[in-house]
């Protein structure tokens, strides 16, 4: 089969792969008597005609990012990472700790700290599985899936028999005071109204270009990349396979934790029980919907975030549509852009290697 | 001591019925795994056969048909499967992901777009559901101490999917170490290009093995509508895929452990609401959440190798090209 240009390879296809997806995802709309036209119209209203509407797209861009880094940081590796959805759980953990400890302080010094703990309670939870697979073998997808379901489990426990203050029906932990959390750019910003996007969306923003930087200009990157393409090589080029795995394991909880610290440390400013509510299962779609590149990851991440606001604001709207529509659109992005990607690869191949349209329309 | 049979007779009795769909996910993806096609999308499988039946049993007033539905569902998600990684070579895990979420977006959009009330499928009563059937004698045999309690309580009065699925593992133990489709089932998953050498077409087996993987989980699916519950609600499944899945590895893809292992993770399911809050001697009282957490921690242990060893079938998850 010929190659395709790199263009092609890098910005056509994939385009064509969200294309499809949408397409199907219109058709299931239109299937039930819906207009998916209509729909996208109000979607993009409601993602970005008004300031909080704007606000709520960034926050949920803001975990999308976060949970798209952690599944492609460790593709890169050729590791297959299911578990950001625990990881960012037990990260919450990490968040909820340091902010309690240092409740009443300010902000400003709870910040750094919440990133660290939070992303080292991540990190430890990710490894595990990161371990297993580098020394015994066990296969990350099957052990990530099932560390989802543990930290379900674990941390039901902790919020409820152990953080949950006396006197408190619901459960959840002791409040976060106003100073310590992570501020809301509506305290800035008076475009943001009532929404709470905050700080951490500019760290998500930093931890794009520094993986950028991580896997394309260090050596680390490197041999993640090394590992991912071709194990055997990187082995005998001297690279530690077994290290770099826990290693980016590691790191990509680290990554998915940062989505406790936007809700933890700056929406509810609380534990509660299932916080991560999805996000690190819609960043297995951003990952490959952005080839696992920031740019990509960035892009597909505010395209999440523009269907998960936009699907609240459709919801209100055309009553025939759930939410749920966008979970299908997100299955329907995995499989065309992750399972089926080379599906068109045949195809736009015969193109290219004959401009001839005659012969090309075969 | 006569409280004490009625107790456990009732404990075993919820065992077999939580351990139903996990029995027959877990002979589905056995069938897709044995050829070599890893099934991460056991759970989605679960769910939109178990909305399809519900949905179609409520519409039609016929449990069978609503069978048949959940049965079909189950075949186009298997379709979509193999379309993904038989013909296009893609990655079965991200397929299989793809699946699970496919169906938890479109089992709530279409209960929704349906039937309006809020993803729940209408109430099913009668004929809508299977019902349990009482085996001869039952009644007669009723006041005869032990015997009675246990054939009248735990082998007597389940619906016809129960015993399907006990008779569907020797079925299936039968198919795979006594037929030549079995063999031939085993060896695709462990060395295609063996098969392929034979003459035999691999993915022509790939795609028999997803056939048979859609029936058993579309049945276990439609189970869990229309047999034990009343009809569908949102995310019914609940993670039973991923338990089938893990009872499947924890029984090495073999038929009658993976059986005992469904069994033994119904059990769990069926006593953790029964200990909670009470205390045991030495390790005191135990939390729920730890139950629920077993069957995962149970498999990562397992799948560490320091019980045992799990190792999967060598080619599965590999997609088989032909030299050209």
């Amino acid at each position: 089969m010929t190659p395709l240009p790199r263009w092609a390879d890098v910005v056509l296809l994939p385009l064509l792969n969200v294309v499809l997806a949408f397409l199907v995802g219109g058709l299931i709309v239109l299937a039930v008597g819906q207009n998916p036209l209509q729909a996208v119209g109000i979607m993009l209203y409601g993602a970005f005609g008004y300031g909080s509407g704007f606000g709520y797209t960034l926050y949920y861009t803001t975990d999308f990012i976060f949970a798209g880094l952690a599944v492609s940081l460790a593709f890169h590796a050729g590791l297959f990472n299911i578990g950001p959805e625990g990881q960012a759980y037990v990260g919450g953990l990490g968040v909820i700790l340091i902010g309690l400890a240092l409740n009443g302080m300010h902000w400003a010094l709870v910040f750094p700290l919440m990133i660290i703990c939070g992303a080292l309670f991540g990190a430890a939870w990710a490894f595990v599985p990161g371990y297993l697979q580098a020394k015994r073998g066990s296969h990350v997808v099957i052990t990530t899936i099932m560390f989802n379901f543990i930290a379900v489990s674990m941390m039901g426990y902790i919020i409820s028999r152990i953080l949950k203050p006396a006197g408190v029906n619901s459960d959840e932990s002791a409040p976060l005071e106003a100073i310590t959390r992570v501020p809301q750019l509506r305290g800035f910003i008076e475009l943001f109204k009532n929404s709470p996007v905050n700080l951490t969306f500019f760290l998500a923003i930093g931890a794009l270009f520094l993986v950028y930087w991580l896997i394309w200009h260090t050596k680390f990157g490197y041999a993640v990349r090394a590992l991912g393409n071709n194990p055997v090589a990187a082995n005998y080029a001297g690279i530690s396979n077994q290290k770099l795995i826990m290693i980016v394991m590691a790191l990509a909880g680290a990554f998915a934790a940062m989505v406790a610290v936007n809700n933890v440390g700056g929406v509810q400013g609380r534990l509660i029980l299932n916080f991560v509510n999805g996000a690190g299962f819609v960043g297995i779609a951003v990952a490959f919907m952005g080839k696992g590149h920031p740019i990509g990851v960035g892009l597909s991440a505010l395209l999440f975030g523009m269907l998960y606001q936009g699907g609240q604001e459709l919801a209100f709207q055309m009553p025939g549509i759930t939410r749920e529509m966008i979970v299908t659109i997100q299955a329907l992005v995995i499989l065309f852009t992750g399972a089926m990607g080379d599906m068109l690869r045949g195809p736009l191949g015969r193109m290219f290697a004959q401009p001839d349209p005659a012969a090309g329309a075969k | 001591m006569e409280q004490l049979l009625v107790d456990i007779t009732l404990i075993l009795d919820s065992t077999v019925r939580l351990a139903v769909p996990l029995i027959l996910a877990s002979l589905a993806g056995l069938y897709s795994e044995r050829s070599g096609i890893v099934d991460i999308g056991l759970e989605g499988k679960l769910l939109a056969a178990a909305f399809a039946a519900a949905a179609m049993s409520a519409v039609t007033g016929s449990a069978w048909l609503g069978l048949l539905a959940g049965i079909g569902a189950a075949l186009m998600f298997s379709g979509i499967h193999g379309l993904a990684s038989i013909n296009f070579k893609g990655n079965q895990t991200i397929s299989g992901v793809a699946l699970n979420f496919l169906a938890a977006g479109l089992t709530t959009f279409l209960g929704q777009s349906w039937f309006k009330r809020g993803g729940y499928t209408p109430q099913l009563s009668g004929d809508q559901r299977f019902n349990p059937i009482n085996l001869p004698f039952a009644e007669q045999l009723r006041d005869v101490p032990v015997i009675g309690q246990i054939y009248g309580e735990l082998i007597s009065g389940h619906n016809i999917i129960t015993y399907f699925a006990f008779v569907a593992v020797p079925a299936t133990a039968w198919v795979l170490f006594r037929t030549r489709f079995g063999l031939r089932l085993r060896a695709v998953g462990e060395n295609p290009k063996a098969i392929d050498t034979a003459g035999i077409s691999v993915t022509r087996l790939r795609y028999q093995a997803l056939i048979i993987t859609a029936v058993l989980v579309g049945i276990g699916g439609a189970y869990l509508s229309i047999a034990q519950s009343a009809g569908f609600n949102n995310n019914m499944s609940a993670g039973r895929g991923y338990i089938a899945l893990a009872a499947l590895i924890f029984a090495k893809w073999r038929p009658g452990p993976a059986l005992l292992v469904c069994l033994m993770f119904g059990f769990l399911d069926a006593v953790q609401f029964r200990i909670q809050g009470q205390v045991f001697p030495i390790i005191g009282e135990v939390p729920v959440q730890a139950i629920q957490a077993l069957p995962y921690i149970l498999t990562v242990v397992l799948l560490a190798g320091f019980i045992g060893r799990a190792v999967a079938p060598k080619a599965a998850g590999v997609p088989y090209t032909k030299e050209r």
